[in-house]
Parts: structure tokens; C-alpha cells; sequence
């Protein structure tokens, strides 16, 4: 297996749906090759980033702009 | 991703008030979940003006099909639904500005297979709350950079938390079809995230 062919596999690795023998052939590249280690990693990391950021606490609006809420309730109100 | 809701209790009579048409408790609706619903439409649409359409769009729908909202799932994440669905709606009537093909933005490799720029260990723990402040920037403008099609996938299914049915439902392509494009997603936004995030060489 090429780091190529690993890239490839990786999202259905990590979402277990790999046959067996497709598995050990994905596990075995990653013990010869370290780019491949950090490449998974940094990979599972992006996800992990991707999610944290935008959790209800690391938002900052927490308020509803005033005028929003004037033009949603006056748009109601015309139906 | 759920937006965070309050208590069920507090939820079922605020419910229970919306059915009876009550009009006080439309503007309860509006002002209990209307950042948090901004804060979903302005992910999708980086326009201010086009994200808060999008939220109107969304209580409208929801003040008229609120009579038809099972109590079995909770009213926030049913709303988070129809915002998302409100800001997909809302972008497809933008016009499309040509961007980037996502096979720029995937890794490249040499004709052995083997990366041509090998990956490195990140440094992402440990950081003070100026430095996570400015990760979570880097991120959110990382992923607004990627092609359109991709970046919705990327959002509804890593950052929305979306199954893939569902996310292929409302973008109108195929299971598959989000599948391969998340994962290009995701390897785009690891290539723009690298030069940021790669641990400084040993000096």
C-alpha cells in the first residue's frame, strides 16, 4: 500500500467499514510510515477542530440583533 | 450538533403557548434561540444580510408548520433543521462565484505514491485562550474557503452533525456522493490547516 491508496481509505478506517483483510493491509502501512502516522492524526484533529469551533460555547452571539427580531415579528404579523 | 435547549419543562409550555397562538410567546421563541440559529445560518452564509434572511425565513416556517412539530424530538433541534435547511435554500439562490476545484486543494503525491509533502505533528493543545481564539478564526475561514459543494457536506456532516441520509436529502445528491465529498472536505481543510498548525521543527 501507497500513502496514496492509505489517504483514500481513511475515512472508511476510521468509520469501521473496512473488511478485515482491507484492515490489516491499512494497519500494516501505518506501522512502516510515519508520514502516514501524522497524516492520520492530523486528519482525525481536523474533524475534531472542525466540530469544536463551533459548539454553543465558543460562539459568541448569544443575543438576537434587535432589528431581527422587530423584522421577524412584523413579518408575522403581515401574513 | 444540538443548539443547547431549556429545560424540557420550559420547552413544553413554551410549546404549549405557541399552539394556543399566543403572541407573546412568539417573540420568546425568537429571542430564546435567535443567536443561536444566526450563528448556523452565518456558517453557511458568510453575507450578514443573507444570514439573517435565512433566520427569518426559518421562524417563518416554523410559527407555520409549529402545529405539525412532534413532541418526541426537541423543539431546538427541529429548529436547527429548518435553519439549515432555510440557509441552503438561501445560498442556492446566490450566484455561484467561481472558486477553487477541490483537487487543488487535496495532497499531492509523487509518482511513487508517496506524499510529496510528507504530514507533521500539530501543536493544537496546551494554548493559551488569545491563541484557541485565533485557531477557532483560522478554522471557520479555512472552511469558507473551501468550493461551495464541499464546504456544505463539510458542515452539515462534521459541524451541523448530520447523518448521511440526511445531509444527502437535503443537498439532493446521493449517499455516496457525501461521502466522497466529505472526505475531500476534510483533506482540503487539512492541507490549509497544516502550515498553521505543524509543530515548529526542533531548533
Amino acid at each position: 500500500m501507497k500513502c496514496r491508496e492509505f489517504v483514500e481509505f481513511l475515512m472508511e478506517y476510521l468509520d469501521g467499514a473496512l473488511v478485515e483483510q482491507e484492515r490489516s493491509v491499512f494497519e500494516g502501512h501505518i506501522e512502516d510510515c510515519p508520514a502516514c502516522v501524522n497524516y492520520l492524526a492530523t486528519y482525525r484533529e481536523t474533524v475534531r477542530l472542525g466540530n469544536s469551533v463551533c459548539t454553543p460555547d465558543a460562539e459568541v452571539p448569544a443575543d438576537v440583533p434587535e432589528e431581527l427580531v422587530q423584522a421577524i415579528l412584523s413579518a408575522r404579523r403581515q401574513r | 450538533m444540538t443548539l443547547e435547549a431549556p429545560s424540557a419543562p420550559g420547552e413544553a409550555k413554551l410549546l404549549e403557548r405557541l399552539l394556543a397562538g399566543e403572541e407573546q410567546a412568539y417573540e420568546e421563541l425568537v429571542r430564546t434561540y435567535g443567536g443561536r440559529l444566526l450563528a448556523v445560518a452565518r456558517r453557511f452564509l458568510p453575507v450578514e444580510e443573507d444570514a439573517r434572511d435565512a433566520v427569518q425565513d426559518a421562524f417563518l416556517s416554523a410559527f407555520r408548520s409549529i402545529h405539525r412539530f412532534e413532541g418526541n424530538a426537541q423543539l431546538s433541534t427541529w429548529l436547527h433543521r429548518i435553519v439549515v435547511n432555510a440557509s441552503l435554500m438561501k445560498l442556492r439562490t446566490r450566484r455561484r462565484h467561481p472558486e477553487q476545484s477541490i483537487e487543488e486543494l487535496l495532497p499531492g503525491y509523487l509518482e511513487d505514491g508517496h506524499f510529496e509533502r510528507p504530514a507533521s505533528p500539530w501543536r493544537t493543545d496546551g494554548l493559551d485562550p488569545a491563541e484557541q481564539d485565533e485557531l477557532r478564526k483560522l478554522v471557520l475561514k479555512s472552511i469558507h474557503s473551501l468550493p461551495e459543494g464541499h464546504r456544505n457536506v463539510l458542515l452539515l456532516r462534521d459541524i451541523e452533525g448530520l447523518d448521511t441520509e440526511e445531509a444527502a436529502e437535503l443537498l439532493q445528491i446521493s449517499p455516496g456522493a457525501v461521502k466522497t465529498r466529505l472526505h475531500r472536505a476534510r483533506q482540503a481543510l487539512r492541507e490549509q490547516l497544516e502550515p498553521h498548525l505543524r509543530e515548529a521543527p526542533p531548533s
